[in-house]
């Protein structure tokens, strides 16, 4: 169950990452870098939820139902 | 041809009528069906149903309006769903597991099972109904925005709101929660296409994404990122942790979750939710766009309407008009089922001892309209922003946390008198934060503050209460009551 605690990594990059991301330059694909950043937060959580699911043992084995 | 905007828009509402009426058929409709469609959902359904939550009014206009009015700050909306995920793949498999081993239907019905107390649901019954109120009202401020622009001033937002709060009300006497998934799948699909037209069409009319962006930063330096405006970093935070954490306890969403047909539906949903919400930039990108092309609208609910009426034709102005009726439809009728079921299910239940089902669905069924009408007075009487309104009803139903993250994973954290303590100091001070006005405190998010004292409370009433039952017990011999 170790692999939940990867969980922990979305909220810090949102809430701890913003103080060092508000800065409009450099833009980067077009956006000003804070936009970037938290666009990039989001595609992160995703990744780290995937991880997550993939490792973690409840989703293994037939899915209980009724 | 301005008409053709509206023939569009009306088109859409039949369709969307006519799922609803499929949906329901052959289904027999007691309450249970009505309203979590018999536990019957997959992960596709459930996904929907929840992204229904997403897509709506407040996105689609209020998004853009907040892009168009305040810019930076808009980026919280982008940020709390994510997280919101992340907390769901913990708690929600075990709320809908607690809710399927004792048959629940509604949030109330979790309180009064978890801390066994006919009062503290009856009272979250209420405050449900509450925080409900402004969030519909939000939906109605759209849809009469909508068809006010889309009939090029024709007819006043004030009677498309009545137009729209009686096809809501219209259908979901009609179709319950079944059909708010079929239309919940209509409505993704066109509102998808449409989002990502307009998201990235208006940004290239005004030069494209790069240009536009140094164009508004030229025009209006540090409004792009936080701290021009008195919503600055630490509002950022703690907003968006106060929103994370409020995400399903909306009476509709925590419902939701018990539509769902096995809890790994939860987990799996946490992995692509987040992905789904990155269509939300393309909104903002509309939100920018109209600065450059409609400047200086007084009501910034307008902008992404007046900016797509002054770009494109009148038949296009209806597709996007309709795309916005249906992303006001599915959540709309979801809020509204979920606050008729709160008082007839919650309250006039147990007030009314001997009601049969039949009444207290005929109520559930009448309280809809009611409800509805009681929205539309706000609606009329009210300029708020959308996403203004939507922060007021985060502040009430966030009050809920404390006691279900502490009910859920502990056993006894949380007691009954706590839990009641804790919601009434968070309901009372949210209260006084929305008739004063107040939405900041200190830079941070009022309502995160209120949220903060609510669990303090919770916690200190609990632990207290609760070492007075055990010496209490080890005097008499007598089990805690709790």
């Amino acid at each position: 169950m170790a692999v939940r605690w990867l969980a922990i990594l979305p909220p810090v990059a949102f809430l701890v990452g913003v103080l060092f991301a508000n800065s409009i330059t450099p833009y980067v694909l077009g956006l000003p870098f804070l936009w970037f950043y938290i666009s990039a937060c989001v595609v992160f959580t995703a990744l780290v939820m995937i991880v997550v699911y993939v490792l973690d043992p409840a989703n293994k084995g037939p899915e209980l139902q009724d | 041809m301005h008409s053709a905007a509206l023939v569009i828009i009306f088109l859409t509402v039949v369709i969307a009528l006519i799922l609803g009426l499929l949906a329901a058929r052959g289904k027999q409709m007691n309450l249970q069906q009505w309203t979590v469609a018999g536990r019957s959902f997959g992960a596709l359904f459930v996904f929907l149903l929840m992204a229904g939550d997403i897509y709506t009014t407040f996105t689609f206009l209020g998004g853009s309006g907040w892009s168009y009015g305040v810019g930076g700050p808009t980026l919280y909306i982008l940020s709390y769903g994510s997280l919101a995920y992340v907390l769901a793949y913990f708690m929600l498999p075990r709320i809908w597991r607690y809710a399927k081993t004792h048959n629940l239907i509604s949030q109330p019905d979790y309180f009064e099972q978890r801390f066994q107390s006919k009062g503290l649901a009856m009272l979250v019954a209420l405050v449900g109904v509450v925080a409900i109120i402004p969030y519909l009202q939000s939906q109605f401020t759209g849809l009469g925005l909508i068809v006010e622009i889309a009939s090029y001033g024709a007819i006043s937002s004030v009677w498309g709101m009545v137009i729209a709060m009686v096809v809501i009300a219209v259908y979901v006497t009609l179709s319950g929660v079944r059909g708010s998934a079929w239309t919940a799948v209509l409505k993704d699909i066109v509102l998808l296409a449409v989002v990502l037209f307009i998201g990235i069409a208006l940004p290239l009319h005004v030069g494209g994404f790069s240009a536009m962006f140094h164009k508004i930063d030229a025009m209006r330096p540090g409004f792009l990122t936080f701290g021009s405006t008195a919503m600055g970093i630490p509002w950022f935070i703690s907003t968006v942790l106060m929103t994370a954490v409020g995400f399903y306890m909306w009476p509709h969403a925590f419902g939701a979750v018990y539509t769902a047909r096995s809890e790994r539906v939860f987990r799996n949903n946490a992995m692509f939710l987040p992905l789904y919400q990155l269509i939300l930039l393309f909104v903002f990108f509309v939100g920018f766009a109209a600065i450059l092309i409609v400047p200086g609208l007084t009501n910034s609910n307008l902008a992404l309407m007046s900016a797509v009426t002054k770009v494109y034709a009148p038949w296009f102005v209806g597709v996007i008009g309709g795309a916005g009726m249906l992303a006001a439809l599915v959540p709309g009728s979801l809020m509204l089922i979920g606050a008729s079921t709160l008082l007839s299910e919650n309250i006039y239940r147990p007030l009314s001892r001997n009601a049969t089902p039949a009444q207290v669905q005929l109520v559930a069924r009448v309280l809809v309209w009611v409800i509805a009408a009681i929205t539309l007075f706000f609606a009329a009487n009210s300029n708020a922003t959308i996403v203004a309104l939507l922060l007021m009803g985060y502040n009430f139903v966030t009050q809920f946390f404390p006691a279900v993250i502490l009910g859920v994973f502990t056993q006894r954290g949380a007691n009954r008198i706590g839990a009641l303590c804790g919601i009434l100091v968070g309901v009372i001070l949210v209260a006084i934060f929305a008739l004063t006005g107040t939405s900041i405190i200190w830079g941070l998010n009022a309502g995160f503050l209120a949220v903060i004292l609510n669990a303090i409370v919770v916690l200190a009433v609990s632990a207290a209460t609760r070492s007075a039952a055990t010496v209490e017990s080890a005097s008499t011999g007598a089990t805690p009551a709790d």
